[in-house]
């Protein structure tokens, strides 16, 4: 039920309004919710409305960690 | 899709899981639940449980809104269509909601109800402004992540002078339903189940942020890790809480930080606090009652409130005797020890909350799972014969 999904904002069509892209998909949604939205952002979409925006370096900083965690050595048991 | 995939790569999950191995201590166990539906279903549709040491337990939580919402809520829904002859739009998840004598509002859509499925509450009210000669009711059901959108659907008839538009409300909020799980009259019932601590809301915690599970972690001694809903997300609310656990801290962490901030979005919280305020009691499907954990719609926005301007009152409807879901909200039970499980209840004819949707404990398990039961069936069978 709380699914949302994140998608890149690819135009502003005004009265809180934009067209977002998911995998090729486009569709408008509200951003009435959220302030200060740019074309090429990534919001988070839940039933037509624009939740919050992504937070690419922080998806970065998660990512790295995932890495250096599978980089860690088998410990001789 | 970006911000997706990376976070589903198979390579990466074997590291996680290599390394809350080795971080878990073999000497005790860990039993952690994971609030909401959207964690449950990852869990069980990316096998993550198979990917964890046997000594990490992850327990289903309550956290899907149309598991959990009443069969009698549904109901009224129901003879809203059928008696009183309103539109009601609805999201798709509650169309296949067993209600009572039989109905769901599906097969009331099939008795001749005008009952419609909407993607958005702008598509809800899209419908009252094509119908004005018709009344038209949003059935809203959701946690703290789809009572905004809801909010800004009444603010908006207001604004517009919408008259045949109003919202059947049935928002529920995530931290009274966490404690309630920990401090509940049915603990006694149940018995108690160790959790060692908690995976936190992702979406839902994009809106009220990780603020409100400070005072729940302090309170109760219990770790919150916040999480995204995708496998690897999971994996690392995990291992973020093993160490927690081992270093006998009680913290609020945040692995979900590219989308959930300390505070929230302020701007959808102040709109919810406008339109909704809380409702003394609200009935969970599986909890019971449970105090202060519902919204209701304000008196300024009486118009707008289907049960005041139809005068509907709530009639509960009790569950299958034999139906398990208590004791497998709260972790005590397995959805496979429950008796009716995969025979009498089913993902297509439900009896319980566990069962409704697919974010359910038992439908997740039915879906996903319940084939890794079987072997052992098989074994007993034939010793039975034997």
């Amino acid at each position: 039920m709380c699914l949302a999904l994140p998608a890149q904002v690819v135009e502003m069509s005004g009265n809180d309004l934009g067209v977002v892209d998911l995998g090729g998909v486009r569709k408008e949604i509200s951003l009435a919710l959220v302030d200060d939205v740019a074309v090429g952002d990534y919001v988070i979409i839940h039933v037509g409305y624009a939740l919050t925006k992504l937070d690419p370096e922080e998806a970065a900083k998660t990512l790295a960690l995932f890495a250096e965690m599978a980089a860690v050595e088998t410990p001789l048991q | 899709m970006k911000y997706v995939d990376e976070f589903r790569d198979g390579e990466v999950a074997k590291g996680l899981a290599l390394a809350i191995a080795v971080e878990a201590k073999p000497s005790r166990n860990y039993s952690f639940m994971e609030f909401c539906g959207g964690h449950t279903h990852a869990i069980s549709r990316y096998g993550v449980s198979d990917l964890l040491p046997p000594n990490v337990r992850m327990i289903h939580g309550p956290g899907c809104p149309v598991c959990v919402l009443p069969i009698g809520r549904i109901d009224l829904a129901i003879r809203l269509a059928l008696d009183r002859g309103v539109i009601l739009a609805t999201y798709g998840d509650t169309l296949r909601v067993p209600a009572s004598g039989g109905l769901s509002l599906l097969k009331a859509k099939a008795r001749g109800g005008d009952i419609r499925m909407v993607y958005s509450t702008a598509d809800a009210l899209k419908i009252a402004r094509e119908n004005p000669q018709r009344e038209v009711v949003f059935l809203a059901i959701g946690f703290e992540t789809t009572t905004p959108p809801t909010a800004l659907a009444i603010r908006q008839a207001q604004q517009e002078g919408l008259k045949n538009f109003s919202v059947l409300c049935n928002h529920v909020l995530t931290p009274s339903a966490i404690t309630h799980i920990l401090e509940s009259p049915e603990v006694r019932q149940y018995g108690t189940v160790p959790l060692d601590g908690f995976i936190g809301p992702a979406h839902v915690s994009t809106v009220i942020g990780s603020r409100p599970y400070e005072h729940f972690a302090e309170e109760y001694r219990k770790p919150v890790v916040i999480a995204g809903f995708e496998p690897l997300d999971v994996m690392q609310a995990v291992r973020m809480l093993v160490r927690q656990v081992n270093e006998g801290r009680a913290e609020v962490e945040n692995e979900f930080s590219r989308a959930v901030t300390r505070d929230g979005n302020l701007k959808a919280q102040t709109l919810v606090s406008e339109v909704f305020e809380l409702r003394r009691s609200f009935e969970w499907r599986g909890l019971g009652e449970v105090p202060y954990s519902a919204l209701q719609i304000r008196a300024g926005f009486a118009e707008f409130d289907a049960e005041r301007r139809y005068n509907l009152t709530y009639v509960p409807v009790p569950d299958n005797k034999a139906c398990e879901c208590g004791a497998i909200l709260r972790g005590v039970k397995k959805p496979q020890d429950c008796k009716i499980f995969g025979t009498v209840c089913t993902p297509e004819n439900p009896m319980g909350s566990c069962m409704v949707s697919s974010e359910g404990a038992c439908a997740a398990h039915y879906s996903y799972g319940r084939y890794k039961d079987f072997p052992v069936e098989v074994a007993q069978a034939r010793e039975a014969r034997a």
